[in-house]
């Protein structure tokens, strides 16, 4: 062929299908962001007793060992998997501090470092099973629910651990300065900030997106899927260790029950805060929002003298009207994306002067 | 969508960062209005609020019930809340809200002696009066405790019921609540030291832990008899062990053989009783205890009380007066059987 | 023609022989054999645990419950799904049983039955729906009913109890009756358990569950009403659940706002032990009754056999963890087998 084809005509696409602010703002975190302020706002003006100094105080103590453990979490369950025996770990390093300090005469400091180990070796045995050998990670974490709170119970038996040092007690109840702010908020914000900077802006949390999305194309795009599995899980592990040593040093007790039933909880926060359970998507300030629109929620309907009852059923109907909407927003988007496909004549572009093809 | 709207949503963040930090700084104005508005609230009216192991136990709808006739005597607001289960930290946001409200007194059934400490140190700072009743907690943490009987005679009744009825020698076990109730666990210490003394015959099999589940403690008993072949008494000290307990026995070939006893409520034991499960079991009366707690509330917050020594009235159960570590004792533990339980309605 | 060789040569061996040896070596087979060993080792220590009326009674007995309900969630999990809301359905109709009999004293016990059984179908409706409709994954959906199902549970009880008192002595006598020594309520288990494999293993919808747990996806393409068969295993499950709640009254004669909490995830792990996989597809429901036997059994026999009480989750944690392991080995060591088996023809 001689001849050149006459040159089409050219068109060319933007780079991003919407622009900045609407990328930025109109979105699932946002939403929750929203949602949050609206919330606390009205909570605020209409709830007895909410805008009292305490309210802020107690939110915070009591959301804190949910906040910790859904931070690993989100990173957990973007990867496309799931991990339900935080809250039997978050016992079972309760257990083993308390023994520690209560039987063999352990400093707080060393007997909590233990439990980070032992935090460690649970997320390790999570993710060998998970990312070495291939077991789902749903059946693997039931496993070792029971078996990491047997150890707990076997652990303790009938003791009841109390008596913890009062120097390290105080610390973990105090405030900060003269504020509403308890001091657990310093390592809350910490954590939270290291695990976005990890998510967000580095190579490895890129990989736990692209896990998300296709593990064998992150696979063969040089991610290394079964090590950034084993992390997580070992990260996973060792927050839960943490929050452990502030329950036991909040409530100054350790026993067989210790955290029973918080796993779900932080799995409703993390799902609510916008991460999809399918993996890929989903960022850490919706989380965050999640799990403190879920304390707002709680604390104002106890204020008003709502039993739990009420306040499990708005939990529970909020997490579900939540992910229907994803989806139905989904949908909505792709119908209209078809829509506009086929009411436009799409000539192949040309290549080769900076702008970006899009899929339409 | 409303929270589509970009402009919605633009607004809604910069709402976020200050009402947060507005609110969460602790400024003057603001809490001090909060503050002023629940003491405001409160007013004269003493506000009592009980908060038992957990919801849905009989033995504490009674107890509460008592509380409540007594708050009506004394025109004060009543009102109840706890948690579903009788975990430790269960009753802990409860206890954290009632403080936020401005609630005078409140009357709580710990459910571990110190989970519970330090939101009651908060609340009593805030002002709040704690009386603990039925199972206490460290005494830093509460104003008073009203005990049902002192733990030596509910330990050494018990112990007693059960030796007459397997003739003081042989294989017994224990069903309890949780394991650590600090009651319960008060009460099965004195009872090996009662057994140990005392009755040189009987031997102590085993501890199982029923959690003050009714499921759990049917399973706890079955599988108590079948781990113990020789066994002829149980001692259950927790009334819903020892009706789930009772349950599993009047069905099972073991029953009349093994004999079972401890703490109960005569509504929940009366068809035991009369077939032949249960010979004779023992409790105070919860409702009476509960009346008693919710006066010596009323009588703290009035300040006729403040510590060991002090007396007050406690409506139609007579004068009460503070003994030296705080607790107020409401009387003797006593014995029900098929001669006297028709005349008890609790 | 006749020369066509095929990969695999039809077999050699009667179909009588085939069937013996694949029951041998079946994993229901493995699990049984477990079960059993416990139950031997058990009695060894002490012979009531099987050789007196009470023994004999509670070990048919006690795993009734789980039973009904692990049956139910099979079905769920065959289809790539989960179900975490039927403790809250079993505890919903265990107070709608309670209530039943206190409100309309001499109802017939069978009409009660019934009706637990459809309050359950309509709660697994309510999942189905969700599930199918908006294509939600159901682990998100099962989690949020859970929640709401129990909260409604405890609104609508509050502090109020079933007792003894409130249940006819006749169906109360269900919980312990026994039928040439078994069971009533057994019977019910085996009965449900019994139609619910005939129906996976015989009929067409039961056979395109299976489909529809291997690869969504292509049973969609195949043209299999993926759909209605998801809606109809939730309703399935719920039903059971709701069957279930009965049953719980009858044998524990009371019912509160906190009956049947913490029983998913021991349905989950029966069915996991039994040798279904999470993923479906695979799997029987025999393997998920055996499996919710040897969980209730070995909380029975561990006491006797001198293993501190405390100690019992760890073992049901090893026990899970064992289950699942074994099956990932046999499942490769099954792939590996096929693949030489192409390679060498």
């Amino acid at each position: 062929m001689t001849t050149t084809t006459a040159p089409a005509t050219e068109t060319t696409y933007a780079a991003y299908a919407r622009p900045l602010w609407q990328r930025l703002l109109l979105n699932r975190t946002t939403a929750m962001v929203a949602l949050l302020v609206v919330a606390y706002v009205y909570a605020y003006n209409q709830v007895p007793f909410f805008s009292g100094k305490l309210t802020l105080y107690f939110l915070l103590m009591d959301m804190a060992p949910i906040l910790l453990m859904a931070l690993p979490m989100t990173l957990v369950i973007v990867t496309g998997e799931i991990d339900l025996s935080v809250a039997s770990t978050l016992g079972l390093s309760a257990v083993v501090t308390g023994l520690l300090i209560h039987d063999h005469g352990f400093s707080l400091p060393a007997a909590a470092l233990v439990a980070l180990v032992v935090g460690v070796l649970a997320g390790l045995l999570n993710g060998v099973l998970v990312a070495y050998v291939g077991l789902p990670s749903l059946a693997v974490t039931i496993g070792t629910l029971a078996l990491y709170r047997g150890i707990a119970v076997g652990l303790i038996g009938t003791k009841a651990i109390s008596g913890m040092p009062a120097h390290w007690k105080d610390l973990v109840n105090r405030h900060i300065g003269t504020s509403s702010y308890p001091l657990v908020v310093i390592p809350i914000v910490v954590l939270a900030a290291l695990f976005a900077l990890l998510l967000h802006l580095t190579p490895f949390g890129r990989g736990v997106y692209e896990i998300g999305l296709n593990a064998e194309a992150a696979h063969f795009s040089g991610v290394d899927v079964r090590r950034t599995k084993l992390v997580l899980y070992v990260l996973s592990g060792v927050v839960s260790a943490f929050a452990g040593v502030f329950y036991l040093l909040r409530f100054d007790s350790a026993n067989t029950d210790t955290g029973t039933g918080l796993e779900l909880q932080v799995i409703a926060a993390v799902l609510l805060g916008g991460v999809s359970i399918f993996g890929g998507r989903g960022d850490l300030i919706g989380v965050l929002a999640g799990v403190l629109l879920i304390g707002v929620l709680s604390s104002a309907l106890r204020l008003q003298q709502t039993g739990s009852d009420v306040i499990e059923i708005v939990i529970g109907v909020l997490l579900v009207l939540s992910v229907i909407s994803t989806q139905l927003l989904d949908r909505v988007r792709s119908v209209r994306g078809r829509l506009r496909r086929t009411t436009r004549s799409a000539p192949a572009p040309e290549v080769g002067d900076g702008s970006r093809k899009v899929m339409s | 969508m409303k929270w589509n709207s970009p402009r919605f949503a633009a607004a809604a963040a910069v709402a976020l960062s200050a009402s947060l930090v507005l609110a969460g700084c602790g400024s003057g104005s603001s809490s001090t209005a909060g503050d002023g508005s629940s003491t405001g609230g409160g007013g004269g009216d003493t506000t009592v609020t009980f908060i038992p192991k957990n919801l849905g136990n009989p033995y504490f709808d009674t107890s509460d019930k008592g509380g409540e006739t007594a708050v009506k005597e004394f025109g004060g607001t009543y009102a109840q809340v706890g948690p579903q289960t009788a975990t430790p930290d269960g009753q802990v946001p409860f206890i954290n809200t009632a403080a936020q409200q401005g609630i005078k007194a409140i009357v709580i059934s710990a459910d571990d002696a110190s989970a519970p400490c330090d939101a009651l140190k908060q609340a009593m700072s805030a002002g709040t009066k704690v009386v603990t009743f039925d199972s206490d907690t460290s005494a830093d943490c509460r104003n008073v405790f009203v005990n049902q009987a002192t733990a030596d005679g509910i330990a050494k009744v018990e112990v007693d019921m059960i030796a007459k009825q397997i003739g003081d020698s042989g294989e017994i076990a224990i069903l309890s609540a949780s394991a650590n109730a600090t009651n319960q666990n008060a009460w099965i210490a004195l009872m090996k030291k009662d057994l140990a003394a005392n009755h040189p015959n009987i031997k102590l099999d085993g501890v199982v832990y029923g959690n003050d589940d009714d499921q759990t403690s049917f399973d706890k008993t079955s599988a108590l008899l079948q781990q113990y072949p020789n066994l002829k008494g149980i001692i259950s000290p927790t009334t819903v062990g020892i009706a789930a307990a009772a349950r599993y026995l009047s069905k099972s070939q073991y029953k009349g053989k093994v004999a079972l006893t401890g703490l109960g409520t005569p509504d929940q034991m009366r068809s035991f009783v009369k077939d032949g499960t249960v010979q004779e079991f023992a409790l105070w009366n919860p409702e009476d205890l509960g009346y008693l707690a919710a006066y010596a509330a009323q009588a703290l917050v009035d300040g006729t009380i403040s510590g060991p020594g002090d007396s007050f009235k406690a409506g139609k159960l007579g004068n009460y007066t503070v003994g030296g570590d705080g607790s107020i004792l409401l009387g003797k533990p006593f014995v029900f059987d098929k001669s006297n339980i028709d005349q008890f309605h609790f | 023609m006749s020369t066509t060789e095929l990969l695999v040569e039809p077999s050699r061996v009667s179909p009588v022989q085939r069937a013996v040896v694949g029951a041998f070596r079946s994993r229901e087979f493995a699990i049984a054999a477990v079960l059993v060993l416990v139950v031997a080792a058990a009695t060894f220590k002490s012979s009531s645990f099987v050789f007196s009326h009470d023994g004999w009674r509670d070990l048919l007995l006690s795993p009734s419950l789980l039973l009904l309900v692990a049956i139910g969630e099979m079905v769920v999990i065959v289809t790539r799904n989960v179900d975490l809301s039927v403790g809250s359905t079993l505890g919903l109709s265990a107070y709608l049983t309670g209530r039943l009999f206190t409100d309309h004293p001499g109802i017939p016990i069978l009409l009660v039955f019934v009706i637990g059984l459809v309050f359950g179908a309509l709660l697994g409706c309510i999942n189905g729906l969700l599930v199918t409709v908006f294509q939600v994954p159901a682990l998100v959906i099962t989690l949020g009913t859970m929640y709401a199902f129990r909260g409604a549970l405890v609104h609508w009880a509050g502090s109020k109890q079933i007792y003894a008192s409130n249940l006819p002595d006749s169906f109360q006598n269900l919980g312990t009756e026994q039928i040439l020594t078994i069971p009533v309520l057994t019977i019910v288990g085996l009965a449900v358990l019994v139609l619910v494999g005939y129906y996976l293993w015989n009929a067409r919808g039961g056979r395109e569950l299976y489909a529809i747990g291997s690869d969504p996806e292509a049973a969609g393409l195949y043209g299999l009403p993926v759909a209605r068969r998801v809606f109809g295993a939730f309703v399935v499950c719920g039903a059971l659940a709701g069957l279930a709640g009965v049953v719980q009254d009858a044998r524990y004669s009371t019912a509160t706002s906190s009956t049947g909490q913490g029983l998913e995830l021991q349905a989950v792990a029966a069915v996991v032990i039994g040798g279904v996989a999470i993923f479906g597809g695979s799997g029987s429901v025999y393997g998920a009754a055996i499996g919710a036997f040897l969980l209730i059994t070995i909380n029975a026999a561990l006491p006797i056999l001198g293993i501190p009480e405390f100690w019992q989750n760890a073992v049901v944690g090893v026990l899970i963890l064992g289950s699942i392991c074994l099956d990932r080995f046999l499942a490769q060591r099954r792939t590996h087998r096929l693949i030489e088996s192409r390679d060498d023809a």
